[in-house]
Order: C-alpha cells, then sequence, then structure tokens
C-alpha cells in the first residue's frame, strides 16, 4: 500500500507512549483502523476555515469557579473501593521503577 | 588553546499554592494527611466526575503574574497533558499549553556581577499528580492520590542564565515574591518549590544554543548548584571528546552527587494536548485585574527603603530584614511595641538569627509574640535584666513564647537593684580578696575587672556591673 500515514516507526512510537506491547495480528488491525481514523478526518482539510473563529467550549459560560472552601471529608474508602488491589490505603500497582 | 564553554540555563519551577482546596475539587490541601484520606471522584479521575475551577488559583496566578511584570492572557483556558504513569489517575494532566494564563514577564536579580534581568517565557496553571511509594518488600508501587489535584503555577523563565549563582538569585527572588505574596511557603525540602534546570553548553561567543538536557530531583539550593556545575562539566566532557549531547530528562542523585538519564525527552506532541472540554474558559477582565493589583503588598525593595527611611536602619540591616515578609513583620511590630527599631532590629539579626541557624529554622518557622520581645527589650532599657540574662530569656521566648517578666520572675533573673544587697557583696568579696585589695592600692588598676567579676558571681549575674563598679570604687 502506499502512501500510509502510519508506518512501522510510528506505530512502535504510538505503543511506547501508550504502553501497550500488540500482537502482530492485532498490531496490523490498530494501523489500519488508525489509517482510517486519518483518512476520516482528512476530510476536514476540505474546508475553508480562514474567516472561522476557532470554537474554544461548545457552551459559551466563561469563569465556572468554586469557592476555596473544603467541602470533601474523608475519602478514602470509597476511592479504595475502586482499586483491584490496595495496601495500607494506598492503591497497588505495578512497580513504576 | 583550550576552547572556552558558556554555560546557558533555563529554569521551570514549579511553585505549590497555599489554597486550602485542590485546583477542581473541594478536597483539602492540607500536607501530611494519612495516604488517600484528601480524595474524591475528581482528583482520582473517575469517569463521570467533572472539574470545577477553584477562584483562588486564578488570582493567585494573576498577583504572580503582575508581580512578575507579565502579560495576562485575559482570555485563558486548559488543556489536556496525555502520559500514563500511575501518579497520573486521568492518564492525562490539566495544565494549559495554547493560552498559559501569564506571558512575557521578567524579574530582576542581583548578583556578584551586577544587576541583570532574566525574563520569564510564561507562567501557566495546573495540578499536581499523585505521590508514588516504592514497596522495598513486594514487586509493587503504592499510590498516595493526597497531592492528585493540588494547585500549581509552572514559571517557565528564557535561557537567561549564564550561572548557578545567577540562577540561585532568581529562585530566592522569586520565592520572595511568592512568600510576599502569600501564594506558596515554597520550601524546596518539603516539594512545595520545585526547579527543574535545563543547561546546555556553547562555546564563548557561539549565537547558537546547544543540544539541552532537563534535570528533575533538585531539592536544595546546595543540590542544584552541584547539579549545574557536574551537567556543565558532563556536556563539556562529550563535545571535547566529539561526541554528542543528546536532549534528555536526567534525575540528580543528591546522595551520589552526580545525574543519570531518565528518559529520552518526549516531544510536545507526544503528549497529544488539547483543550480540556470539561472545562469553560476563564475570563479576565480589566477590573479583576486592577483588583488584583490594588492588593499587591509592599514588596521587598520599597520595604527596605522605607525602613532606612522610616526607622533610620542601615542599608544592610533593611535588606537583611526584608528578605523574609514574616521575619519583616516581626520587625515591624516588635519596633512599634518596644519604640526602639535599632534594638529591634539588633535582636533580629543577631541572636534570633544566631538560634535559627542552631536549629535549621526558616524565617516562616518563627512563632513567637513580638510584644514579648519588646517587653524583654524595654526590661533591658529599665535595667532590669543584664545582656547575658536576657539571652537566656530570649531562647525561651523562641522555644515556648513565653511571657517575659513573669519568666524572668520565675527564674530569678530580675536583676538586684537593692544596693544593699550589692553592698554586702563587695564588702565580702573585699574582705576575701585582701591581696587583691593591696594590689590595686599599689596602683594596678586591672585588678578591679576580677573584683567585679567576684562580685557578679556572688550576685549570680543579676546585679548592674556598672553599679558594682562604682561601689567597688567607692568602698576601696
Amino acid at each position: 500500500m502506499s502512501g500510509r500515514k502510519i508506518d512501522d516507526a510510528t506505530m512502535d512510537n504510538v505503543e511506547i507512549l501508550a504502553k501497550l506491547a500488540l500482537s502482530p495480528q492485532e498490531r496490523q488491525k490498530a494501523m489500519d483502523e488508525m489509517e482510517k481514523i486519518l483518512d476520516y478526518v482528512e476530510k476536514l482539510n476540505e474546508l475553508d476555515t480562514n474567516q472561522a473563529e476557532p470554537l474554544v467550549h461548545i457552551l459559551p459560560e466563561v469563569n465556572v469557579f468554586r469557592e476555596d472552601v473544603v467541602t470533601n471529608g474523608d475519602g478514602r474508602e470509597e476511592s479504595l473501593a475502586n482499586a483491584p488491589k490496595s495496601k495500607d490505603g494506598q492503591y497497588i500497582v505495578p512497580k513504576t521503577v | 588553546m583550550a576552547k572556552q564553554y558558556e554555560t546557558v540555563i533555563g529554569l521551570e519551577v514549579h511553585v505549590e499554592l497555599a489554597t486550602e482546596t485542590k485546583i477542581f475539587c473541594g478536597c483539602s490541601t492540607k500536607f501530611g494527611g494519612a495516604p488517600n484520606t484528601h480524595t474524591c471522584p475528581v482528583c482520582t479521575g473517575m469517569p463521570g466526575s467533572l472539574p470545577v475551577l477553584n477562584k483562588k488559583v486564578v488570582e493567585y496566578a494573576l498577583a504572580l503574574g503582575l508581580a512578575a511584570n507579565c502579560q495576562i492572557n485575559q482570555y485563558c483556558r486548559f488543556d489536556r497533558k496525555n502520559y500514563f504513569y500511575p501518579d497520573n489517575p486521568q492518564n492525562y494532566q490539566i495544565s494549559q499549553l495554547y493560552l498559559p494564563i501569564c506571558h512575557d514577564g521578567w524579574l530582576e536579580i542581583q548578583t556578584s556581577g551586577g544587576t541583570k534581568k532574566v525574563r520569564i517565557h510564561e507562567m501557566h496553571m495546573e495540578e499536581d499528580a499523585g505521590k508514588l511509594i516504592h514497596d522495598e518488600w513486594e514487586d509493587c508501587s503504592l499510590v498516595d492520590y493526597n497531592r492528585s489535584g493540588v494547585p500549581l503555577i509552572e514559571i517557565v523563565s528564557e535561557p537567561d542564565m549564564r550561572t548557578s549563582e545567577e540562577v540561585i538569585a532568581y529562585l530566592e527572588k522569586l520565592r520572595m515574591i511568592c512568600q510576599y505574596l502569600g501564594v506558596s511557603d515554597c520550601k524546596l525540602q518539603e516539594g512545595s518549590m520545585r526547579a527543574d534546570v535545563n543547561l546546555s553548553v556553547r562555546e564563548v561567543g557561539s549565537g547558537r544554543l546547544g543540544t539541552r538536557t532537563e534535570m528533575k530531583n533538585l531539592n536544595s539550593f546546595k543540590a542544584i548548584s552541584h547539579a549545574i556545575e557536574g551537567e556543565r562539566e558532563r556536556q563539556i566532557e562529550l563535545l571535547e571528546e566529539g561526541r554528542e549531547v543528546i536532549q534528555e530528562t536526567r534525575r540528580w542523585d543528591d546522595n551520589k552527587e552526580s545525574s543519570y538519564a531518565m528518559r529520552s525527552k518526549e516531544d510536545a506532541k507526544d503528549y497529544r494536548y488539547f483543550p480540556d472540554p470539561d472545562l469553560q474558559p476563564v475570563s479576565i477582565s480589566t477590573e479583576w485585574m486592577n483588583e488584583i493589583k490594588s492588593r499587591q503588598p509592599e514588596f521587598q525593595e520599597e520595604k527596605a527603603a522605607r525602613y532606612q527611611k522610616e526607622y533610620e536602619l542601615s542599608k544592610y540591616d533593611a535588606n537583611i530584614l526584608t528578605q523574609s515578609k514574616h521575619m519583616a513583620d516581626i520587625f515591624e511590630e516588635t519596633a512599634g511595641f518596644c519604640g526602639n527599631p535599632k534594638k529591634a532590629a539588633n535582636w533580629l539579626m543577631g541572636e534570633t538569627m544566631r538560634l535559627m541557624k542552631e536549629k535549621s529554622m526558616e524565617p516562616e518557622d518563627l512563632s513567637f509574640s513580638p510584644k514579648h520581645l519588646a517587653d524583654l527589650i524595654l526590661a533591658i532599657e529599665r535595667g532590669e535584666i543584664n545582656q547575658q540574662n536576657a539571652k537566656k530569656v530570649f531562647a525561651a521566648i523562641m522555644d515556648e513564647d513565653v511571657e517575659p517578666i513573669s519568666y524572668m520572675k520565675e527564674k530569678g533573673l530580675l536583676m538586684v537593684s537593692d544596693s544593699g544587697a550589692i553592698e554586702t557583696a563587695v564588702d565580702e568579696v573585699l574582705a576575701a580578696n585582701p591581696k587583691t585589695v593591696e594590689e590595686f592600692h599599689s596602683g594596678k588598676e586591672k585588678v578591679l575587672g576580677f573584683l567585679v567579676g567576684q562580685v557578679m558571681k556572688k550576685m549570680k549575674g543579676k546585679a548592674d556591673p556598672a553599679k558594682v563598679n562604682e561601689l567597688l570604687r567607692k568602698k576601696l
């Protein structure tokens, strides 16, 4: 296939960034799908946006603030209920160093 | 001839803000809570939770930006910086890339080389990450998200510094401004101020920047100095050997006093930044900016100038006392209570700083009442206590903030003003030292000092030496 946007080097980098180790089949499938996504998005380049103001947010509101007041109590139990594994009130994750 | 190299340094400084709550949720930012007790669905990145911006964070960022002569982006917003690491439960950090709140400012620093402006590229608001603890016994790491979502301001300088002296001066200046504004306590050891050093070297006269490395984990001014010297030498060595400097992040090891490569530096594009759709933009009106400006405190330079004028302190003294706003506040209150600014300055710069050094305290750690120091100064002026004993009382004021007058009474440190008691002591000493008395009469005036000392010893230091002197001469 010619003019591929997602080549092997790009895919290697994506795997590193996403911390994924894909099988050859998974890898091929992901590359094909990403290629399709890029082609789809490419369509947007056909539009002339020179005159359009960038849209920063879909809602018109600005300055949605909270006052600096503590409203949450001890959330440990609730938070840790979502942890697959925990120890001494802390989340257990695979060793990082 | 050997090539001459120039070091080029820029800093990324993270300052933890002194807010009560986190940047996007109502969890406490208090340091030292039991792990994960200050967490909620927002700061642990639970799906469906929504961040809401803490107004105080914007105000602190504005205050710091204005104090550092920055331009303000009156319309700014937040972006997501994507990366995968367990200290970051959302898999993205909420930060600002495209429209940071402040940009293009500068700070003026003083070094032995004179005055210099260090330009500030930008300042942005972002959230801190959680803390990872590596389990020594089991093959895993433990995560505490109490710090996740604590508000930070990152201050990015231009590569305008050339020596570690300039770097330290810049950091001290930044820390002083933050402390004066009350936006952060900036303690390097506790991590409320963290500096990453971007460093490259180039041949003197070259207009091009060399390849830079970024050094992390620098938690004292000493470590920063050593890391700068070490990295400069490492890069020069590589270049001299005809090798290349690789752009990478290096971690400083304070025990080994050397750095090692952590990871090759990710490109900005690797972080796939995009605007955070959960957060509305921030619009800063000119009135809001003016209001923040009008609340700015008197900064160090103005304060020092006022001290010289108002209190007639020397330039040196005024400069030392104003290095910390807390110290300056103690000075002004003490001077106000005792009406003797010079004495107040002497006690703070002498005994206070000596004890602080001995106990490795920062000015911010001082917690005694200025009124108590003032009362002690007044007691000395009234001749109720001598200098020696006053130091003992002051040590107790520093430690436990004791009320000096009752403490002096309780410990029996008050001076004996009753001349009868002193006279008795003088008589006893003269009777016990006939030989010395004879020596005095034969013209050896020097022995008087010895006799004064003997009387003072008898009085347990609680007599005015001038008075003892006077009585002795009279009796002799």
